[in-house]
């Protein structure tokens, strides 16, 4: 037992080093001390620069331009890319919508998708959930019916993540009532320009726009953009969800934050209170840090069996519940150091670089909203409440 | 990166389980601890021939030259029986003290007992005062004559009715305020015994030393470093122990509620209960992690630096255990209703276990606070 790199392993994590340091302008680094959101600009200029070192694809076959990393160099990335403070790989498109095309798809689809979603060139977004279909998501409605070459789609997809960046959104639609709920959902990939359909912003807690609703109205999808078989879009869905989910329980970016609110506490800044010297706050960011810890260790664990070539064990079915509950642990704590500084609401000096006049201590007022904005990570990717039931069902077979 | 076992992880995985499995089950426990003896000696012999008590010894005194890992394989399959035997205390901390501190000749001269199971020893460290404060000490060591003499009282001392040769922690005979360690005969003249049982089926003792005639062990006076070092491996132990008794608390829990029927069917079908269990198995698996990270981590290496990590790494893992133990001790009984709470099921007497290995080494609450105090002053 033992949890050292490699000699490979250390040369691939200079590599990473070096990438991140040539790379990554200063200025979208600066993002993440600053609390500043990473427009769509910032995120597709880093996808691009991340195809052109031949990294988008972090969880792709080579053979449709992957890594072809092992789960140990998927490690070193994702760990280095939350200390160099990159943006985020959007993942509707890389690791959402892709896995299911090479896996799945046939030929004119993989030529025809995948090379774009690699160089950054189309944005995806996901249409799963709809107004009444969430956690009961196979209850979804939104119907697709055969009409020659084409689908004729009607309905309401919704909790669709930047969809108003996307060119394209992978659709679960109904295309039969036969047998069960499952059986009748198809995999359905659509243009978002195609006339009927519409969206329309939802505005969440944190004042911002980052989902929205679908809606479409008598829309015409081409046959070709079925995926799959008819009738066996549940199951690819549900493949993918159990396939590849590294990163899952966002440890690196947890560690990332930790360290900075430690970084506060030595040095609160003007306006903040001393919390440093407050044992009852000390301990219950110690009991994160510890958490964290274990948790670190069960996402190498998992890592481990992946590299070893054994299936990962039921322990990887904690990493999402725990994950989460660590990151909403963080964002309480960010909004007790932020102090009364937790009430100016100003998303504008977040959006723009430079906005002035700030509002100091600059990270303060943005503490709240992410706090707010956060507690989706609990509810989506399956609520924690169903994730249990799946660990019930699944590992302790009750 | 590795968390796979290596040959002989698995051989200590493989012979534990299959004593516990084929020797050990709830009823023949029970018996040991019953006994005027505690444990079973016939037990002893078998961990020595299996090598067991060779575990942390250098391979030139007859050991296995084994680490922190290793101890944590074996001590968990062990845990799975809740074993009386007085392992922890004769090779976990008394012995592991002469490895680790014991001149040569200290070595050569007891380790081969040890080895060969002929030697049962103690560890003596904590006083009425110093509650789980190892630094607390008050027992002293003085010269007389040509020799050395204690004189003190110790506390709850495990294992003690049954050990040959005692461990202890006492001011330096030099009287400049270090804490040694010294060998005690544990028959010697001027030691005065009260044994007793303890909650979780096993023994311990209060001492008494009135001019017990002591040897150093090993050169130096200050035995801090040595303490520490035998700690961590101590909460490595009862942690990997407990990891054992939680991973079996749970699957007995699993299989009760598929068994037990009210309102006519499985209680295992309620979704309030099922929940309960995925959060027994979530802690088991976060603290069977830091379980890894520690032991890892402890049996590392000696550089500053990997001392410091190792004192932090022992911190969090008995935190983390602690914190586990009771979420899955209490549920484990509750969901047995009441049958969890009688004594004719291991599962209470597995319950008490966890809970007085929280109380061993330090409280979770106790390492929480010193984390939070090093983490201000840093």
């Amino acid at each position: 037992m033992n949890i050292n790199f490699s000699e490979q392993e250390l040369a691939f994590q200079q590599e990473v080093q070096t990438f991140f340091r040539e790379k990554l302008p200063e200025s979208v680094q600066a993002h993440i001390d600053n609390g500043l959101s990473f427009s769509a600009e910032v995120t597709v200029a880093y996808q691009k620069a991340l195809y052109n070192k031949g990294w988008a694809g972090i969880n792709w076959p080579v053979e449709h331009g992957g890594t072809g990393w092992t789960p140990t160099q998927k490690y070193i990335f994702q760990t280095e890319s939350a200390k160099a403070k990159a943006p985020r790989q959007i993942p509707f498109g890389y690791s959402m919508v892709a896995p299911i095309i090479y896996t799945f798809g046939n030929e004119e689809q993989k030529q025809r998708f995948l090379p774009d979603i690699l160089a950054s060139n189309t944005w995806w977004c996901q249409g799963y959930s709809e107004p009444n279909a969430g956690s009961d998501l196979a209850g979804l409605k939104t119907r697709a019916v055969r009409d020659g070459d084409h689908y004729i789609v009607n309905g309401t997809k919704t909790w669709t993540t930047l969809g108003h960046h996307a060119d394209w959104i992978f659709c679960l639609v109904r295309t039969s009532d036969e047998g069960s709920k499952q059986k009748g959902i198809s995999f359905l990939l659509i243009d978002m320009t195609s006339p009927g359909v519409s969206v329309k912003p939802i505005i969440t807690l944190d004042g911002r726009r980052e989902v929205n609703e679908v809606a479409f109205q008598d829309v015409k999808v081409p046959v070709e953009n079925l995926v799959g078989e008819e009738g066996r879009g549940w199951t690819y869905a549900k493949v993918l969800l159990t396939h590849e989910r590294t990163n899952i329980a966002g440890v690196a970016v947890s560690k990332q934050r930790l360290s900075a609110l430690y970084d506060l506490l030595n040095q609160p800044p003007a306006g903040c209170p001393d919390l440093k010297n407050n044992s009852v706050f000390m301990s219950r960011v110690v009991q994160v840090e510890m958490e964290l810890k274990a948790l670190e260790f069960t996402d190498l664990r998992v890592l481990s069996s992946v590299s070893t070539g054994t299936a990962p064990g039921p322990e990887s079915s904690i990493l999402k519940i725990k994950g989460t509950e660590i990151q909403q642990a963080l964002d309480e704590l960010y909004v007790e150091i932020a102090g009364i500084y937790a009430l100016p609401f100003v998303p504008e000096q977040y959006d723009e670089a430079g906005y002035e006049p700030r509002i100091e201590p600059f990270f303060a007022p943005n503490a709240a909203p992410h706090y707010y904005n956060n507690r989706k990570v609990t509810i989506y990717g399956g609520s924690n409440e169903i994730q249990k039931n799946i660990i019930a069902k699944q590992v302790l077979g009750l | 990166m590795d968390f796979a076992l290596n040959d002989i992880q698995q051989m200590l995985k493989d012979s534990a389980g299959k004593f516990i499995h084929n020797d050990y089950d709830f009823e023949t426990r029970q018996k040991y601890s019953h006994s005027e003896l505690g444990y079973s000696e016939d037990n002893w012999q078998l961990f020595a021939e299996l090598g067991w008590l060779a575990l942390p010894f250098a391979e030139e005194f007859g050991g296995l030259d084994g680490n922190a890992t290793d101890l944590m394989v074996l001590m968990t399959e062990l845990g799975k029986g809740l074993i009386v035997e007085p392992y922890l205390s004769t090779v976990v901390l008394a012995g592991n003290a002469i490895q680790r501190g014991g001149t040569a000749e200290q070595k050569e001269a007891l380790i081969g007992g040890i080895v060969g199971g002929e030697l049962k020893l103690a560890f003596a460290g904590l006083e009425a005062q110093s509650a789980t404060d190892i630094s607390s000490i008050n027992t002293q060591a003085s010269t007389a004559g040509s020799g050395l003499v204690l004189n003190g009282k110790k506390q709850v001392v495990l294992h003690a009715q049954s050990a040959d040769k005692l461990v202890v922690a006492a001011r330096s005979h030099n009287n400049n305020g270090n804490i040694a360690l010294y060998l005690v005969d544990a028959n010697a003249e001027g030691v005065a015994a009260h044994h007793y049982p303890t909650n979780d089926g096993a023994r311990a003792s209060d001492l008494t030393f009135t001019n017990v005639a002591a040897e150093l062990l090993g050169d130096s006076d200050d035995a801090a470093a040595v303490i520490q070092a035998v700690l961590n491996d101590a909460i490595v132990a009862v942690s990997a122990e407990a990891v054992g008794v939680m991973d079996k608390m749970l699957a007995a829990t699993v299989e009760y509620t598929k068994v037990r029927k009210q309102f006519d069917v499985p209680i295992s079908t309620f979704q309030i209960l099922q929940h309960n269990m995925v959060d027994m198995f979530m802690e088991c698996e976060q603290a069977r992690s830091m379980l890894y990270y520690a032991a890892i981590t402890i049996g590392g290496g000696n550089s500053e630096e990997q001392v410091a990590e190792a004192n932090k790494a022992s911190q969090f893992l008995k935190w983390k255990v602690g914190q586990a133990a009771r979420l899955v001790g209490q549920t484990a009984v509750q969901l047995h209703g009441g049958m969890g709470v009688t004594d004719e099921l291991d599962v209470g007497h597995m319950f008490k276990r966890l809970t007085m290995i929280n109380t061993l080494f330090g409280s979770m609450d106790i390492h929480l606070d010193n984390l939070v105090k090093q983490r201000q002053a840093a």
